[in-house]
């Protein structure tokens, strides 16, 4: 280490730093193709059959298979569209997806960048990604893509409302943006976690989550059978591959952000023995993969709500339903049972 | 303090980096043969009858300028939230106010049919 700091000279923090971000975005992306085998094969067995088991060992090397074969395809660029916005919308979609990971904390000292405004950060840098969707759509200038792009952004701006209000309310809970302290504030066994006390809130933030990285049941701005793919049907190869990525890396940092702020991040499921002994990195990685799983069981389970039905919820049932917990805590704050809620 | 965000703006780099890596990557190994019928817009085997750029829903507009007030008001309770235990009853009830007189525009949007899509 002292001859590394002493080779890289005053660059060493830099150095340091990439090292780090290479170590968080390499398992990253492999969780990401995997995600993408699992969904198949957790979908497959709900199907009753078996899933993608042919090329490797029970189908282990399907994604890298699926990958090559994605590289090896041409990137049409339509003749009408604007090049330069065709090219940069994949590009601008998932690097909010990846640049969120910044503030996520692993354990209480594994976190890249420790800093206070966390949850603020993460709400500007996954606001973001519905820039790519959009700029998607408008460059294709293909009415599909057009269409589907437009309701992709509604979709996704309504209900980051509802999201916004279930983070007002671990906020109110944990009373720090810092991710490390609202694990902190979550220290003991499962009934001191938030999602108990914000528990309107927690299933708001769940399905709002859902809707947001447009999965199904949300995932109208793909219907295939209505607008063939939205926002991205004119993109084929590694560009269409980028958009994918960026649609399972957010599913993850959701999945982990859900993690985090209700289900006690890395604090152990009862607070005695058995329990203790396991790492809190593994119980962060068990919840992470209960989210994601439950993603995958509502996928196999739900069929594709309409769109007027999906703005309803967002708007009419959500943001109400979150206001009045949000006040209803605030309230109960400022008599004797507060202590209940944080 | 600041100098923990220069790890995060590295990280946008690093970002937009896996971005256009494997675009380049495509770039370069995948064939490269256009023609005209390829690189039309896909209208499900159909020609295109008018421009792409059309008009369409007033909604969608409705749509973003409600995001624009709900998105302020979250800006607002932010900072809010987090003394919510300093500030104690009085910073509770004014915040009340606040979000009752938003509720008024939020109950007005939704009788006058803002929130409907048919």
């Amino acid at each position: 280490m002292e001859f590394l700091q002493n080779l890289f000279g005053f660059t060493w923090p830099a150095v340091w730093s990439l090292a780090k971000i290479i170590a968080i975005v390499g398992p990253l992306m492999i969780a990401v193709a995997y995600l993408t085998y699992a969904e198949r094969k957790v979908i497959g067995y709900m199907q009753v059959r078996i899933g993608p088991n042919r090329v490797g060992f029970k189908g282990l090397l399907q994604p890298i298979a699926d990958g090559l074969k994605l590289m090896m395809k041409e990137i049409i660029i339509p003749s009408g569209s604007n090049k330069f916005l065709f090219v940069l919308a994949p590009v601008l979609t998932i690097a909010p997806a990846l640049a969120a990971w910044a503030v996520i904390p692993f354990s209480p000292e594994l976190v890249l960048a420790n800093v206070d405004a966390g949850l603020l950060y993460i709400m500007a840098i996954t606001s973001m990604g519905v820039y790519g969707v959009i700029i998607a759509g408008w460059a294709s200038n293909s009415k599909y893509a057009f269409l589907g792009s437009l309701r992709s952004a509604a979709q996704i701006v309504s209900y980051e409302i509802a999201m916004g209000f279930a983070l007002v309310g671990v906020l109110m809970a944990a009373q720090s943006l810092n991710l490390v302290d609202i694990v902190k504030g979550q220290a003991g066994g499962v009934f001191s976690w938030y999602w108990l006390p914000l528990l309107p809130m927690f299933i708001v933030y769940l399905i709002a989550g859902v809707a947001e990285t447009n999965r199904a049941p949300f995932d109208v701005a793909e219907g295939e059978s209505e607008i063939v793919a939205g926002f991205h049907v004119e993109y084929s190869g590694m560009a269409f591959a980028v958009f994918f990525l960026a649609e399972y890396a957010n599913m993850i940092l959701i999945a982990t952000l859900t993690a985090l702020m209700f289900l006690g991040g890395w604090n152990p499921l009862f607070d005695f023995a058995p329990f203790t002994w396991v790492p809190g990195f593994v119980w962060l990685m068990l919840k992470v993969g209960f989210v994601l799983f439950l993603f995958l069981w509502f996928r196999a389970t739900f069929p594709r709500y309409r769109y007027d039905q999906i703005m309803r919820l967002g708007w009419k049932v959500f943001i109400p339903v979150t206001l009045i917990w949000l006040l209803f805590v605030g309230g109960m704050m400022q008599t004797r049972y507060g202590y209940l809620f944080h | 303090m600041l100098e923990n965000y220069f790890p995060v703006l590295l990280f946008v780099l690093i970002g937009l980096a896996v971005g256009v890596g494997p675009m380049v990557l495509g770039w370069l190994l995948a064939p490269n043969h256009p023609d005209s019928e390829k690189l039309s817009p896909y209208e499900c085997g159909f020609e295109a009858f008018e421009d792409a750029r059309m008009k369409f829903d007033v909604r969608y507009y409705l749509v973003a300028i409600l995001f624009i007030l709900f998105d302020l008001e979250i800006a607002f309770l932010f900072p809010w939230a987090i003394v919510l235990e300093e500030i104690g009853m009085f910073g509770f009830l004014a915040m009340a106010l606040f979000l009752g007189i938003l509720v008024v525009g939020f109950v007005y949007e939704w009788m006058k049919g803002a929130l409907e899509w048919e």
